[in-house]
């Protein structure tokens, strides 16, 4: 009696726990309401055959727990009723499993006037870059890091002269599609903004990318997703939404890839003339 | 992890083979009584264990070769010159295997001398592999391919080291295995210990061909015409 | 009465294996240390699991008191907690229920529920143990060395797992892939054995539909354990040559603290595809013995036979081969080809069927069952419902695009306990209290179980139920402090208090089973040989505990499947495998 009573507690209080539960997830702003959606029809479905299972289980502990005199029956096998319920769980996962695919088609596919945006790990910071007006960013490589060229651009590429090397937080202007692509310097990291759903490991030597449409103005905070290192927890940032108006403004102020070069050339120029 | 995936695929199969001469639909609720078993003809346990160890040990060589190819797609492969040596040294695995095969037989025609000279033989054979592969790495490191320089080098000490090592396991068997003709033990359990030798000679050719196959770039070349052929 | 012999009445030809020539110690050493018996390396097994899962158990205190009460305890510095979650998970994983569920239970039960004397190859067998032991002494050498052990994960990513930025990088990461390399050699020695005698040393009569599940789903997991491990080996060996000889098998060009290295070209991903084609197979080698255990302590304490048997045993066999196919749903968000996320949410959420059908019928084997609530009952609901919510959560992180917000969170983490932590311990648990009886010939004490039981279960649920929430929220895992984050409300650090407080007293109770089993070992009730009533041949040997060789001079012969339970019109509420049918008896054959 008290085992089935305490079992049939333990289901109403992980559901009672899961509606009044004050920890959900972060006010969502960008386009993936539809994660959110798949996440929401999961947790009904989940959830149905957690309680129904349990009830039922708690319910044989109830009434048929031993007494004396009481033999059990003997029931090999049904198959009618194994059937069924192959069925019905196979349609419980097709129900789950079919909005999941198409939302991860859109995941996959970028609009194709997405602007892009590279953000880059290392041990534990993030950088970011814009393309420049040619609207296209310059390849990059590890081998080319150095003090001048922290970002490691590959200095014979004329499409990163311009690019735009932002020196604090990313900013995005709100509702316009942004391809973000990501890599790593040193070793795996993950560019994680709760708010934006959409997460994606960098892996030195490659190139990786998702895709999102900011949908609200706001400062949010970036975490480091994917092990690092001691210092992984530590490894922020933010990137700010803004209107377009704001961003252009923000934008005007930042320096060209060029611009930077030519400023740290003049100043190791300057600071060599001084040692000379 | 092509190579891994249609390794499974072929066990996979055997396993379902073996799995449906087992009457798993049977109602065994319903089956009071002794059956007789369906274990088949009766197999000595070290076979079967031997058979298992090999499904493992092709596991490993499948993981590698997935490994390999993946790796080779990377942009700083540089492909390893073929050392002659290698095609002499296939010849003397193939040597090797073919006189354990011989004792084999003449295990099963209780002809003890020529067991031991197949056995002797193979086992000569097979360490002279053994030297001989050792003597590619040395031309190899001499003639600067070394082990960390590029991935293709790795990868070619790494996959002949895996073969060699299960060789050298192998000749701690077939030393025992000597070693059992040396105490006149009864024909019978020789002739089991002998044959397992010889399953296990030829599984490592077999690796070993394989193996050859994909360092050479043969097993490229090959899938290349399948895949023209197919489209 | 004239005895005789079985083959004249039932037909059969005797035992197509010779029976074994059973080696016989000569001294102590052999008999008690350097022993060639199952049963004795069982026992060695699950000794040295339980000490090494000790140590991982203390770390989860460490790492709860630092989530917990964040900055209070100093001693417990970011780098330590990295050392701590990798050490913990590790060991929890493959040295604690890997070596329990195969080398613990499997030595012990597959002789004796096939009715065999010994394994096959009991040499073999006890370097098995051996090697096994060598593993768990260096790895916990790696506590001890300069550097201490690693911290990279229990997953052990490159190349962050060999740069300087980890812990452990001299020597921990070290010793810990040559750890894992002696054990998984150690246990295709003994995984050899697990299969072979299932196969091959059966005794008369027992065919495969007889066997008990614990040995399909012992075997099972064995099978595929022999087959998953050579990745991880590889990876091993790859990822030990990168950090020792400088070989790029896994390491990019990259720039560590302003410093190029000399590696280049590797792919960080191939490692990840070698580990998770070991990895995934890895959460249903701890799950298929559970669901095994599981399912005859079911049957046993509910007096019933298992619902669906076939089934039963058809999803077993079909969760272990598609489990093959399914190892890229950990890395959906890796970086790989994102096309591969359509095949693989596909076959991740198939497994869900097979797994479903399992629990269904578990339930329905407890319908018009006669339920007696004893301890290994207790834990066989309690692994029920853990593995259910478990279960169920994973249909959320296979589902590819659900899994892109909450992978690396502490939902994961939530998850994994669930479903291969808490659920395998409970069937660890109630595995153990069914069967301590068998090994020691003594009931363990059932007052102080039933509070280790609600102590456990309700505690553990109580700490992995909420983190989901945690997770949902965005709070990542493996950071020992989520600090100043504006998303994170004040409460959840309160939660996280509660979970910590809770993972004390969980702890807390091992204790009382730890005692539970010494004291009970000298002063426990004397069981007899079949306390339970059970069908199955490892409760019908001739003595308790089962002497060497089993089962004194005859092999027993087995006449029915393992789950004659309250048969209708038969006296008692179960038939021992091994009891003649009527007329058997009639003509003068005894069990
Ligand atoms: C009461 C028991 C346990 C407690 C309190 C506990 C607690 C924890 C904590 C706090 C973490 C670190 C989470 C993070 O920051 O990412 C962790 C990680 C982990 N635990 Fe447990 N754990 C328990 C039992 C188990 C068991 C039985 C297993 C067996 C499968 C297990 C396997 C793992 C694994 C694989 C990790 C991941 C390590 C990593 O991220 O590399 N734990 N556990
Ligand atoms: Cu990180
Ligand atoms: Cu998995």
């Amino acid at each position: 009696m008290a085992v089935a009573i305490i079992l049939l507690l333990v289901a109403v209080a992980s559901v009672l726990f899961h509606i009044y539960s004050p920890w959900w997830w972060t006010p969502i702003a960008s386009n993936w309401r539809y994660i959110d959606d798949t996440i929401n029809i999961t947790f009904w479905i989940t959830g149905a055959v957690f309680f129904a299972v349990i009830a039922f289980m708690a319910y044989c502990v109830f009434r048929f727990h031993h007494k004396e005199g009481r033999r059990a029956a003997y029931n090999p096998e049904n198959k009618k009723l194994e059937w069924w319920l192959s069925i019905g769980t196979g349609i419980g996962v097709a129900a789950m499993l079919a909005p999941g695919l198409i939302v991860w088609h859109q995941f996959v596919t970028v609009p194709a006037d997405a602007t892009e945006v590279e953000v880059m790990g290392q041990q534990w910071q993030w950088s970011y870059r814009l393309p420049g007006k040619d609207g296209r960013l310059g390849t990059s490589d590890a081998r080319h890091v150095s003090s001048e060229n922290p970002m490691g651009l590959n200095l014979d590429d004329p499409y990163g002269k311009d690019d735009v090397v932002i020196q604090d937080d990313l900013h995005l202007p709100v509702g316009k599609p942004v391809k973000v692509l990501l890599r790593s310097i040193d070793v795996l990291h993950d560019f994680y903004v709760p708010e934006f759903r959409a997460k994606m490991d960098m892996i030195p030597g490659a190139v990786t990318y998702f895709w999102f449409t900011p949908t609200r103005t706001g400062t949010f905070e970036v975490l480091c997703a994917e092990l690092c290192g001691v210092a992984h927890a530590q490894m922020r940032s933010k990137v700010i939404v803004q209107e377009e108006r704001e961003y252009h403004a923000w934008l005007e102020k930042q320096r060209t890839f060029a611009e930077l070069s030519e400023q740290r050339g003049v100043a190791k120029a300057a600071y060599k003339a001084d040692s000379e | 992890m092509s190579a891994i995936i249609l390794y499974m695929a072929g066990l996979a199969a055997i396993a379902g083979w073996w799995l449906s001469q087992q009457r798993l639909a049977a109602k065994p609720w319903l089956e009071e009584g002794v059956i007789a078993d369906s274990r088949g003809e009766a197999l000595p346990s070290a076979k079967v264990g031997l058979g298992v160890f090999l499904a493992v040990a092709g596991s490993l060589f499948a993981l590698l070769i997935s490994a390999y190819s993946m790796r080779i797609n990377m942009a700083d492969w540089r492909t390893l010159p073929v050392p002659r040596l290698l095609w002499f040294n296939t010849g003397v695995l193939v040597v090797s295997s073919v006189a354990l095969q011989w004792a084999y037989m003449a295990a099963r025609r209780n002809d003890l001398e020529d067991v031991i000279v197949g056995l002797l033989a193979g086992g000569a054979s097979a360490v002279t592999f053994l030297i001989g592969q050792l003597l590619i790495w040395q031309q190899l490191n001499v003639t600067g391919y070394f082990l960390a320089s590029n991935p293709a080098n790795a990868f070619f000490y790494l996959i002949t080291a895996a073969h060699g090592l299960h060789l050298i396991g192998g000749l701690v068997a077939l030393g025992r295995t000597t070693a059992k003709v040396w105490r006149g033990v009864e024909m019978i359990r020789l002739r089991l210990s002998v044959e397992l030798c010889a399953i296990y000679w030829h599984f490592l050719l077999l690796v070993w061909l394989v193996l050859l196959g994909l360092l050479t770039g043969w097993t490229d070349d090959f899938v290349d015409i399948c895949r023209r052929l197919l489209t | 009465m004239v005895d005789i012999p079985y083959q004249e009445v039932t037909g059969i030809p005797p035992a197509e294996v010779a029976d074994v020539e059973l080696y016989h110690p000569r001294s102590w050493w052999t008999r008690y240390v350097f022993s060639q018996d199952a049963k004795v390396i069982a026992v060695q097994y699950s000794i040295t699991a339980m000490a090494i899962g000790m140590v991982a158990l203390v770390l989860s205190w460490l790492m709860r008191l630092q989530l917990g009460f964040p900055g209070t305890f100093s001693f417990i510095d970011p780098s330590q907690y990295l050392q701590f979650i990798t050490m913990h998970g590790m060991i929890m994983v493959i040295y604690l229920l890997t070596a329990l569920f195969l080398g613990g239970f499997g030595n012990y039960l597959i002789p004796l529920m096939v009715g065999a004397r010994d394994m096959v190859f009991p040499y073999v067998n006890m370097l098995s143990y051996w090697v096994y032991l060598l593993a768990v002494i260096v790895l916990a050498a790696t506590f001890f060395v300069p550097g201490g052990p690693t911290g990279a994960g229990w997953t052990l990513y490159p190349p962050q797992a060999i740069l300087s930025g980890t812990p452990g990088q001299d020597w921990g990461i070290v010793l810990m892939l040559a750890s894992l390399i002696l054990f998984i050699i150690g246990f295709t020695m003994g995984g050899l054995n697990y299969v072979v005698t299932v196969l091959q040393a059966r005794t008369r009569g027992m065919t495969l539909m007889r066997l008990p599940l614990t040995v399909w789903g012992i075997f099972t997991a064995t099978v595929m354990a022999l087959l998953a491990f050579p990745a991880l080996f590889v990876a091993s060996v790859m990822l030990l040559l990168d950090r020792l000889l400088g070989t790029s098998f896994f390491m990019p060009t990259l720039v560590e603290m302003g410093q190029q290295l000399k590696y280049g070209g590797g792919s960080p991903i191939l490692f990840q595809h070698l580990f998770w084609f070991f990895g995934h197979p890895e959460v249903y080698i701890v799950a298929l013995p559970a669901f095994g255990i599981i399912s005859d302590l079911i049957s046993v304490h509910a007096r019933k036979n298992i619902f669906g048997y076939r089934m039963m045993v058809w999803a077993i066999v079909a969760i272990g081969a598609l489990s093959f196919v399914v190892w890229a749903h950990h890395m959906y968000v890796s970086g790989m080809h994102p096309y591969f996320g359509f095949f693989f949410a596909t076959t991740t959420l198939i497994i869900a069927i097979p797994t479903a059908i399992k629990v269904y019928n578990w339930v329905l084997t407890l319908w018009r069952g006669d339920i007696h609530l004893t301890v290994p009952m207790l834990y066989a609901l309690a692994f029920i419902i853990t593995f259910v919510n478990g279960g169920l959560t994973g249909l959320f992180l296979g589902n590819v695009v659900v899994d892109v917000p909450l992978s690396d969170t502490m939902f994961v983490v939530a998850h994994f306990h669930m479903v291969m932590g808490i659920a395998p311990i409970m069937a660890v648990f109630g595995g153990i209290y069914h069967w301590y009886p068998k090994v020691t010939g003594r009931m363990l004490n059932e007052a102080l179980g039933k509070f280790h039981f609600w102590v456990t279960f309700l505690g553990a649920y109580a700490i992995f139920f909420p983190m989901h929430y945690l997770g949902l929220l965005g709070v990542p895992r493996r950071y020992h402090d989520i600090g100043e984050t504006a998303f994170i409300p004040a409460s959840a650090h309160d939660l996280n208090a509660f979970m910590s407080v809770a993972a004390l007293i969980v702890g807390f109770a091992q204790l009382v089973f730890v005692f539970n089993m010494i004291w009970s070992l000298m002063k426990g009730k004397e069981a007899g040989g079949n306390p339970w009533g059970a069908t199955s041949l490892e409760w019908q040997t001739p003595e308790t505990p089962p002497g060497h060789g089993n089962w004194g001079k005859e092999l027993p012969v087995v006449y029915r499947w393992a789950y004659d339970y309250s048969v209708p019109g038969a006296t008692r509420d179960f038939v021992p495998q091994n009891e003649p049918p009527a007329g058997l008896m009639a003509q003068g054959v005894h069990p």
